[in-house]
């Protein structure tokens, strides 16, 4: 195959009111790509339109959400075109979800190997009997003591690391070929934190997994990504690799962003703080999105939106800063 | 002044699991066991540990939600255990909380100046015109416009909610203030808002923290001193920097080597804990950490480590002295 797994061009999705009246620019005019084997780190503060992105990829969106529009084609074929009983074959089999809280995405009145095995049976018609056998060994491969057990017990019987690797053990089960993760440590402790991130990694590299992390957390992308995409006000504001964002940000959000955590062994230094509050995502204001908060601001981005700029040959940057002329 | 505002020894919380017709106890929660600290005027105590590990419980107890099943606690050297009618109400108008979520603590119906000075209003009795006259002072304290005190706590983010709450707290000019994980609800860009006003009011006013949260930088960021919590022990207690930077109980080590990086090039040597933390209805014997210590040895099954002097601060562990 040539290019790569996942290319989003151009797109946007909007939220509209029930009268047409209010549009909420969600997603706006968004263009990413993944390849395979790779880690993709979204990072954006509530709002920033981060999970509209990995629900429109699913095409799982709310029906007040209209993709506008742009293209996301998978495996060179445009998601957004596919009918519906096409999507169904794609959902959980070839892209998968991992979701935030554990105890809301799996069901009480089911066994964990019922819900493991549901989609092996579903996308694959494995009869029920194997399709519990696969289930077993998925429960061992997420790393869960006596899995033969386990596997019979219901979620409240679990504790949350365990919950959570359980939805890991689900969203793999099918092997796709990109898993979407969203906020996938957040109800977690530090340690099983750091357990499930590795179980995640380990997991990537054995089965070739294009993962997508959907985080507020920078220390997650740092710690688990290659690539990064940070939005604001739902419109991606710098991209590139990992290393390169984090020594060199071209966004002044960004680097406002990477200056306002406070880092272990580094004191009782005062931190950089950003002022001002993310926007309203249904009123940004005009221009460019950031600059009430900017501390950069020029005349020019209170009144035009600066398009995508290449701050170097890897690194997108959307600031009239990193405009060639101002370069 | 001499000593410490805040004082906890040998500090116990047990709750009885009861069962059956009768309540007969079945059983014990040992959420808090047998720990000690103390929190000097105008410094922080940061309290770090996994879920279940009593930190939550210690908050309640110094903000008197909860009554110890044994052990003392003393504000400015006296008893709290002897305090009645006046005294406790001096009590609790010296120890004040700021919660996690500010959608949850303040009330959606009553406008934000009355939320802040409520405290005054049912504590002291003053006039009218002098409780507007603290309330401008309270709200240029945290850093919110004049007009703010006339609008609904909907009108308002995260960042700005947690002011009013932070407001409220000050209200009655405490000595000391819980914070329990008073930033892990609000958004990345506001968090350090937040902590910077809270390390300004601390050396504006002088009053003491006792703060509680799971992101281990903005602890060992905001605290004098950090006891770490295990299964309601405290298994390390020291300077801030000493036990962030070289933490010598295996449990400290795991915890802070699991921190997130702040930079992908910082490549820490991880030390990924086995198994997850035991209930507190049946901690292991010994030294509760050691069925997940990578360093256990024979004695730690059976001997519980005492806290002892080791470089500085205390550690509870067998692997110490060397």
């Amino acid at each position: 195959m040539t290019g790569p797994l996942l290319d989003i061009r151009r797109l946007s999705t909007h939220y509209v009111s029930a009268r047409g009246t209010r549009v909420t620019r969600a997603v706006d005019d968004v263009t990413l790509s993944l390849d395979q084997g790779q880690t993709l780190g979204i990072v954006g503060e509530s709002g920033s339109g981060k999970t509209t992105l990995a629900l429109t990829l699913l095409r799982m969106l709310p029906p007040a959400a209209r993709v506008v529009s742009g293209e996301m084609l998978f495996e060179g074929s445009d998601l957004l075109k596919k009918p519906e009983h096409e999507m169904r074959r794609i959902r959980g089999k070839r892209i998968a979800m991992i979701l935030q809280d554990p105890m809301m995405s799996l069901n009480p009145l089911f066994t964990v190997g019922d819900q493991v095995a549901e989609p092996i049976r579903v996308h694959e018609g494995t009869p029920r009997r194997s399709a519990w056998n696969r289930a077993t060994e998925l429960l061992k491969a997420v790393r869960i003591a006596a899995p033969e057990t386990r596997v019979r017990e219901y979620p409240h019987q679990l504790s949350g690391g365990m919950r959570q690797r359980i939805v890991g053990a689900i969203a793999i089960s099918c092997e796709p070929r990109i898993l979407i993760a969203d906020e996938p440590t957040t109800s977690l402790d530090v340690t099983i934190q750091a357990q499930y991130l590795n179980l995640l990694r380990d997991l990537q590299r054995s089965h070739n997994l294009a993962l997508i992390f959907i985080t507020h957390n920078l220390g997650i992308v740092a710690k688990m990504c290659d690539q990064v995409a940070v939005m604001y006000a739902g419109r991606l504001v710098e991209a590139g690799p990992v290393k390169q964002i984090y020594n060199a940000p071209a966004h002044p959000y960004t680097r406002a962003l990477l200056e306002s955590i406070p880092r272990l062994g580094d004191g009782r230094q005062r931190l950089t703080a950003i002022d001002g509050q993310p926007p309203d995502p249904s009123a940004p204001p005009p221009g460019c999105a950031f600059h009430p908060r900017c501390p950069k601001v020029m005349d020019r981005c209170r009144s035009e939106a600066p398009p995508e700029f290449r701050a170097t040959d890897t690194q997108t940057s959307r600031c009239w800063l990193s405009a060639p002329a101002a370069r | 002044m001499a000593g410490p505002v805040l004082e906890a020894k040998n500090l116990v919380k047990h709750f009885p699991v009861k069962r059956g017709l009768l309540s007969r106890e079945v059983a014990v929660v040992r959420a808090v066991d047998d720990i000690s600290f103390s929190i000097d005027p105008g410094r922080t105590l940061g309290v770090v540990g996994e879920s279940g590990c009593g930190k939550t419980t210690t908050a309640k107890m110094v903000l008197l939600l909860e009554r110890p099943t044994g052990g003392v606690m003393r504000f400015e050297g006296q008893d709290l255990q002897a305090l009645d009618g006046g005294s406790l109400r001096a009590y609790r108008r010296s120890v004040q909380a700021v919660f996690q979520d500010p959608y949850a603590s303040l009330n959606p119906r009553m406008r934000v100046g009355s939320i802040i000075v409520e405290p005054l209003v049912t504590n002291e009795s003053l006039a009218s015109a002098e409780v507007r006259k603290r309330l401008l002072r309270l709200l240029d304290l945290v850093g919110l416009p004049e007009r703010a005190a006339d609008l609904f706590p909907h009108e308002f983010s995260g960042g700005q909610r947690q002011r009013i709450a932070i407001a409220r707290a000050l209200s009655l000019s405490p000595k000391v203030i819980v914070l329990d994980e008073p930033v892990s609800a609000l958004d990345v860009s506001i968090r350090a808002q937040i902590l910077n006003l809270l390390r300004d009011l601390q050396a504006q006013l002088g009053v003491s923290y006792l703060f509680i949260a799971h992101d281990l930088a903005a602890v060992a960021h905001m605290s004098h001193t950090i006891a770490v919590m295990y299964l309601g022990k405290i298994v390390e207690i020291g300077p801030a920097d000493i036990v962030a930077k070289s933490p010598k109980h295996p449990y400290t080590q795991a915890l802070f080597s699991a921190a997130l990086p702040s930079h992908p090039d910082e490549r820490r040597d991880e030390i990924i804990l086995a198994g997850e933390v035991p209930s507190p209805l049946a901690p292991p014997a010994g030294c509760r950490f050691h069925p997940r210590c990578p360093h256990a040895l024979a004695r730690c099954s059976s001997e519980e480590p005492q806290l002892l002097h080791e470089s500085g601060h205390l550690v509870a562990c067998h692997l110490y002295p060397k």
